[in-house]
């Protein structure tokens, strides 16, 4: 039957081409955080990991570009160890000693390995002018510091939703690509009558709600109520 | 003193600081941070802006003392204690801050050396008043119970 053949089928072929459909490793979102303040990046630590990432913080561009592996005094391969996971959404201070965020964001968007990886700027300066910069640039987004929890929570909800919407794009290609081998191996024809939306619209619907309870702990109505931490607790 | 009346204490000791501005919205986004995974946030937090700030103080009392006056170095220190004053919630000291780039963009010694007296004062009031928060919670943690919420009624 087709129905089992598609199950067997999705079973076998979950890394098809390199891409990892299990949804587990795609419900965090690993945030590379640069900041030259201990304090702040301490704060944006906190804000980030409350809110269900990953969270790798340095304290200046260079070493951001060194933890991509863009750094042109580091040969990548020195970088290895370093590297090692994906990262999926960069936030930065604006201003910074030596490289500057907005240095930092031309430079992520100028290479061809980076360039996808969305860009938020944080600025205790709210200048218009500087705003328009970064986002000609290619910025995501900007921030006027201090950052709250909101402010992350918003760009962490958006970021997860174009992962999400990129990974299944990313999967309907290679389920397609999928039953087109499989065609050509076994003039299976009960595989061609089967649609590949089906597939991709019966595995959709759930990772998204799965990803609201993962990446939104707290309810938009308690945000920011002092009362929050009370009730937090009563309920942990 | 009662459990009772040492966490009213500390409620009553919150919303003073912040009717007297020491205090700004920002210092209760760092509060909702804080849970039973994290404990200490708070405390780590301010503690850090304390350690950094000193740092800070002591480069503009030097560079203020310079024959010549880099002012790009000390607006760049000022801006950086501003920052990290803001991300704590420090709101007087913030303000402080504040008036005193102004005095570094126009290039007033005087006017900047007044500022970082004020400066100095404001981080000295905010840490004294930190240390009577952090006290009365460690009052009521010792007596077995939790620290209350702020709630602001104004």
């Amino acid at each position: 039957m087709a129905r089992n053949g598609g199950v067997a089928w999705m079973r076998t072929t979950e890394k098809i081409d390199g891409y990892d459909l299990s949804t587990s490793d795609t419900e965090e979102v690993h945030v590379l955080a640069v900041d030259d303040s201990l304090v702040d990046r301490k704060v944006i630590e906190r804000l980030l990991r409350i809110s269900s990432c990953k969270v790798t913080a340095v304290d200046s561009g260079r070493r951001a570009l060194q933890y991509l592996g863009l750094d042109e005094e580091i040969q990548k391969k020195e970088t290895n160890g370093f590297d090692g996971l994906k990262v999926d959404l960069i936030i930065t201070d604006y201003c910074m000693p030596g490289m500057t965020g907005y240095e930092l964001l031309k430079k992520v968007k100028e290479s061809s390995a980076f360039r996808e990886i969305p860009v938020v700027i944080m600025s205790s300066e709210n200048v218009i002018a500087r705003i328009d910069r970064c986002l000609e640039k290619g910025a995501e987004d900007f921030i006027v510091k201090p950052v709250k929890l909101s402010d992350v929570k918003r760009i962490i909800d958006y970021t997860t939703t174009e992962l999400r919407e990129g990974e299944q794009r990313e999967g309907a290609r290679a389920r397609r690509r999928g039953i087109n081998k499989r065609k050509q191996r076994e003039g299976d024809d009960d595989l061609s009558s089967s649609p590949p939306s089906t597939l991709s619209s019966s595995t959709s619907s759930s990772p998204s709600s799965s990803i609201q309870s993962a990446t939104a702990p707290l309810s938009p109505s308690t945000l920011d109520s002092p009362t929050r931490r009370l009730k937090m607790t009563s309920s942990e | 003193m009662e459990l009772v009346q040492i966490q009213r204490r500390l409620v009553d000791y919150t919303k003073s600081l912040f009717m007297e501005g020491f205090l700004d919205a920002q210092f209760l986004q760092l509060q909702q941070l804080q849970d039973d995974s994290n404990p200490d946030f708070v405390f780590e937090v301010v503690s850090l802006f304390f350690e950094d700030s000193e740092k800070l103080l002591n480069e503009l009392t030097i560079a203020l003392d310079q024959p010549n006056v880099d002012f790009k170095k000390i607006d760049s220190h000022v801006h950086q204690l501003k920052g990290s004053s803001s991300s704590i919630g420090a709101q007087r000291v913030k303000n402080a801050c504040i008036a005193f780039r102004n005095y570094c963009d126009v290039q007033n010694i005087e006017g900047c050396l007044t500022c970082l007296q004020q400066v100095k004062q404001e981080c000295y009031l905010v840490k004294n008043k930190f240390e009577t928060l952090f006290r009365l919670e460690q009052q009521i943690m010792a007596s077995g119970g939790s620290v209350p919420t702020t709630e602001l009624g104004f």
